[in-house]
């Protein structure tokens, strides 16, 4: 029972974090229904910046609670920054010329992007692991049993806890953006119909531009809290945890904000308890497993709305 | 006229000025602060040097740009495009191209030969085996991709299958190649038809999403099953092919004896390179007739309109499933030789980016045209290979092409659609890509 | 002469079909004669199209039967049957409101899909076709000569090279036609046939559909908004409104039903004997 609750507390974690990429997902497959193949590297070089940052501005444990918490809010905000300028530059180069063409063409073009977003970090900031050593350490002991075979403490940790509020923090505020802006109402407009929305006086190309900034900015979020929960860093992690993460957009229901987060926490308990109960080596085929099941006998997610085939 | 060129430059300037401050804005950490695994910790390179050259770069890049391609009235790249052959004029010219290319594959290792030596032809003709390789590999996607409409992101799955059936056959059974052969076709379809069934009935970006998946699945098993796959290690010491049971080897029986030649490890090479182009034409054959029969139009059909195709009386899915499974045989076949012709086969070898780039191959060529990925290949894999003394920067360049390319032509290099039959051959043409649909499958 | 009564060639029986809480055909029975060209009418909304997708298996009704007698005796349970078996197996053939062609694709290999059942066997099954042996080549050439024949029957024949997507809306409209009696249906169903013609081609449409029925033996089911098009065609005429029949007959009965003025003038019954005054029945 021990063991359940603290997979069950590190599974949300992780949860969060493909949550917040997820969402990124989910907007764009909205608002122009492609994949963005490349929003896994976007979250990588999020989580670079992020490093470079906390390297630059020599943030170490050593560095007092009050000082260390804004220095993160500083870092936060230059991740959320510099990545939204790659996830609109992508839009820009990548997507925009080729909107209202035919329906293969971004799909490779966003291959492409993914595969030269990979690899310009490979060259720029070389091929090794990125090590950091941790920033917040301590944790919560929140209760333990003693048993004749030694004692099992269920804990939650500080980064845990920092994790879960931020993402927490996140949805409410962006989920009043979407539906309480009229940047949130455009976006809504363009996803029914943007020729329409466009007759209206939409501007667009720039509601798209901002669906992509503002999934980059989540993107950095997710890449700063990857980065100091697991404190290390390389330039391949964007595609695994872009898969998984696009398969909590896919589980949720592609298309609702909610959904992506539902479907992160899900896939992140999911990988985690795979993990803890039956075999490390084969969790990311679980997190394959439940995309192609999800897809299969429910295409629609689960808070996805239907699709009707018109005839 | 003067005042119109003012507004030309000062416009151009300023668009190139904000190209370079977002560029500025990419750069300045990414390149200009390079993380160095230092002792205690990272430390910072700096490399202000190098972003005030990218950005500088970008700068003039787009200010050229501007002035000579996207606001001049006669951009340069008008006389670019003038050197392409156009689309109607191709579909002439295709006539002739396709012979041409056929010709010069077959006597390709002569002439490499001829003028390098057999030395000097040996990286050469291994360029030819790897091209001819992805040839194969796209002509049958292109079945799937180009014919079919449905988007298959994880046919390297089947390349993989191809490859482990034909090393464990021939490593437990002891069979040949030629029996492998047909024998790792059949057990690629196979995983073809086990896979497709499930997920056919799903539409566009989620059949490519969960084709992915299963691609990722099939290698994750390979990678974590010791015992059958030798996991991360793969297999090696995979048999090499004979000529009718002619060994290439030194000495009584071999090849070279057997012919009366002096042996040469280029053989060997000559040899695969003639195997692997005749699993290529084998392909394309197939794949032209099945065009022309009823199977291959109900193919085109459902790529065009699915619902249209129900109304006839066509069942889709069993149409979608062989097109699936004939698209993984030839990815079998491809598989096998690459066991064969490599030796040693592991899990790296079909990951997520053999599938891209194979699509890709299959795109830039242009759906459904079996000259357009010819051309795509080479340009592509003999490019890539090309520039290997920039080792690092190849990949970053493959990604770029694969943008730029797309950008410029959506439709793929030859996007001209030649009808499977006419009632009057003089009249019938090509059919411009406009016209025909992508598929939604 | 109208058969409906004594030789239908498909029953509708006590057909519903709901979408979620919306009913859009409500216990609908009508019959189809043999021979006969039959058309469905009513106002926008009524539940033409979806009577039509629940009969070519679109769409499975919520509730109710609707049955199939083809010429041989066999009868087939629409409700219960895969969409394409219901083209391949019953003889039920249709087409598009929104006009579904493989617009890449030449008209000529258009109507060849549509023969893709006895292709596909006369190929036994691609792998005769593929080694060159069987009689596919007869069958292919039969089939060219088919397709030249409805090609040649509208008027379609010198373009029979050129990608369908080239054509004006009214020839696409012919082609839809001439594909779905490729099938060698004895149902044909045509979804709004008339819509966007100009009155020439309306003409040319109404011999067409008189020549299928006489010389096809082809019965015709048809979804028709414009009343003086189905008054001058059809045989029997079925009128629906809010999903439920309001009116059975031949044109001229229907004509002269009040409820069909009713709800094509959108009136409460009791003002219909005003309207009618007003209209000069």
């Amino acid at each position: 029972m021990d063991y359940f609750i603290q997979q069950l507390i590190n599974g949300v974690t992780l949860g969060s974090i493909y949550g917040l990429i997820a969402i990124g997902y989910t907007m764009v497959y909205g608002i122009i229904g492609m994949i963005n193949f490349a929003h896994g590297d976007i979250f990588m070089v999020g989580a670079f910046i992020a490093l470079i940052v906390v390297i630059a501005l020599g943030i170490t444990a050593a560095t007092p609670l009050l000082l260390l918490i804004l220095a993160l809010v500083l870092v936060l905000v230059i991740a959320m920054a510099l990545t939204a300028v790659w996830g609109w530059t992508v839009e820009r180069i990548a997507y925009r010329p080729l909107r209202g063409s035919f329906r293969l063409a971004p799909l490779i073009t966003a291959i492409g992007a993914s595969i030269a977003l990979q690899n310009f970090v490979q060259i720029s900031q070389g091929a090794r692991n990125k090590p950091l050593q941790p920033l917040i350490s301590g944790n919560f002991k929140l209760w333990e049993t003693v048993t004749p075979e030694g004692s099992f403490v269920v804990q939650i940790s500080y980064m845990q806890i920092l994790i879960i509020v931020t993402t927490l923090a996140l949805m409410v505020g962006f989920t009043m953006l979407i539906n309480k802006t009229s940047l949130g109402r455009a976006q809504r407009a363009c996803e029914q119909d943007r020729k329409m929305a466009s007759l209206l006086g939409v501007n667009v190309d720039r509601t798209i531009s901002l669906t992509f900034v503002m999934g980059a900015a989540l993107a950095a979020v997710a890449g700063l809290m990857f980065l100091l929960y697991y404190g290390v860093i390389d330039f391949y992690i964007g595609f695994l945890a872009g898969v998984k993460a696009f398969t909590a957009a896919v589980l949720g229901g592609i298309g609702s904000l909610p959904g992506a987060m539902l479907g992160g926490l899900l896939i992140g308990l999911i990988e985690t308890f795979w993990s803890g109960y039956f075999s490390l080596e084969y969790k990311d085929v679980a997190a394959f497993s439940i995309l192609a099941i999800v897809l299969i006998f429910m295409p629609e997610g689960l808070l996805g709305k239907p699709e009707v085939e018109k005839v | 006229m003067a005042a119109q060129k003012q507004d030309l430059l000062a416009g151009s300037v300023k668009d190139a000025a904000v190209g370079a401050l977002v560029a500025f804005g990419l750069f300045a950490m990414m390149i200009g602060m390079k993380t160095e695994v230092d002792v205690g910790g990272l430390a910072i390179e700096y490399r202000w040097g190098a972003v005030a050259m990218a950005v500088a770069v970008v700068f003039v890049g787009r200010l050229l740009l501007n002035l000579f391609v996207w606001k001049s009235e006669k951009p340069v790249t008008g006389l670019l495009g003038s050197l392409m052959p156009t689309q109607s004029s191709f579909s002439k010219v295709s006539h002739l191209v396709t012979p041409l290319l056929f010709v010069l594959a077959v006597v390709l290792p002569f002439l490499l030969m001829y003028f390098l030596g057999t030395r000097g032809s040996r990286q050469y003709l291994d360029l030819a085996i790897l091209v001819t390789t992805y040839v194969m590999l796209g002509w049958g996607l292109n079945i799937v991709v180009g014919l079919a409409g449905l988007l298959d992101l994880g046919y390297v799955a089947f390349y993989a299958v191809g490859a482990y059936s034909y090393a464990l056959l021939a490593q437990n059974f002891g069979f040949s190649f030629w029996i492998c052969l047909p024998l790792a076709g059949i057990l690629s379809a196979f995983w073809g038809i086990i896979l497709g069934f499930p997920v056919l009935r799903l539409r566009g970006d989620y059949l490519a999403i969960v084709t992915l998946a299963f691609g990722e699945i099939i290698r994750v098993v390979l990678l974590n099953w010791y015992e059958f796959t030798g996991g991360p290690d793969g297999l090696s010491g995979i048999p090499r092919p004979s000529f009718f049971g002619l060994e290439f080897e030194r000495g009584e029986g071999g090849f070279a004896d057997f012919f009366g030649l002096d042996y040469s490890s280029i053989h060997r090479i000559v040899f695969l390179y003639y195997l692997i182009l005749i699993l290529a034409l084998i392909t394309n054959i197939v794949t032209m007739r099945l065009r022309k029969l009823p199977v291959g139009r109900a193919w085109e059909a459902l790529r065009e309109d699915e619902i249209a195709c129900r109304s006839l009386g066509i069942n889709t899915t069993h149409t979608k499933l062989t097109a699936f499974a004939i698209g993984a045989m030839f990815g079998g076949f491809a598989g096998s030789f690459f066991a064969t012709r490599q030796g040693f086969i592991s899990p790296e070898s079909f990951t997520f980016i053999e599938s891209a780039v194979i699509l890709a191959i299959v795109v830039l060529g242009g759906l459904g045209s079996q000259v357009g990925v010819v051309i795509a290949a080479v340009v592509m894999i003999g490019g890539f290979e090309f520039f290997r003394q920039f080792e690092e920067y190849r990949m970053l360049v493959f990604g770029l092409l694969m943008v730029v390319i797309m950008v410029w032509k959506p439709r793929g290099l030859i996007s001209t659609r030649v009808p499977s039959i006419a009632l009057d051959r003089r009249k019938a043409k090509g059919i411009s890509a406009d016209m025909v649909q992508e598929g939604h499958g | 002469m109208t058969h409906w009564n004594d030789d239908a060639v498909l029953r509708i029986e006590r057909v519903t079909m709901r979408f979620g809480g919306l009913v859009a055909v409500n216990d609908l029975s009508f019959n189809v004669g043999r021979g006969d060209i039959t058309a469905l009418i009513g106002p926008n909304g009524a539940g033409k199209t979806t009577v039509f997708n629940c009969a070519t298996g679109f769409y499975k009704p919520t509730e109710g039967r609707i049955v199939m007698m083809r010429k041989a005796g066999e009868h087939f349970l629409l409700e219960r049957m895969p969409d394409f078996k219901i083209s391949a197996r019953a003889g039920v053939a249709r087409t598009f409101q929104n006009i579904r062609l493989f617009g890449g694709m030449t008209l000529l290999e258009n109507l060849m899909v549509a023969q893709h059942n006895p292709l596909m066997v006369a190929s036994n099954f691609t792998v005769g076709g593929l080694l060159g042996i069987g009689g596919f080549r007869k069958a292919e050439a039969e089939a060219v000569d088919r397709a030249r024949y409805w090609l040649d029957r509208t008027s379609l024949l010198d373009r029979a090279d050129d990608p369908a997507a080239d054509l004006p809306y009214g020839a696409q409209r012919r082609l839809e036609i001439a594909r779905a009696m490729c099938t060698s249906p004895e149902l044909l169903c045509l979804d709004e046939p008339a819509a966007g013609l100009n009155p020439r081609e309306s003409a040319e449409l109404n011999t067409l559909l008189h020549f299928i029925r006489d010389e096809h033996a082809t019965s015709v089911l048809l979804i028709e908004h414009d009343m003086s098009v189905v008054m001058e065609i059809s045989d029997h005429v079925i009128v629906l409104d809010y999903g439920e029949k309001i009116s059975d007959g031949t044109p001229d009965e229907v004509k002269n039903d009040p409820k069909v003025i009713a709800a094509y003038l959108g009136v409460a019954d009791d003002e219909v004997d005003q309207v009618e005054e007003e209209v000069g029945l």
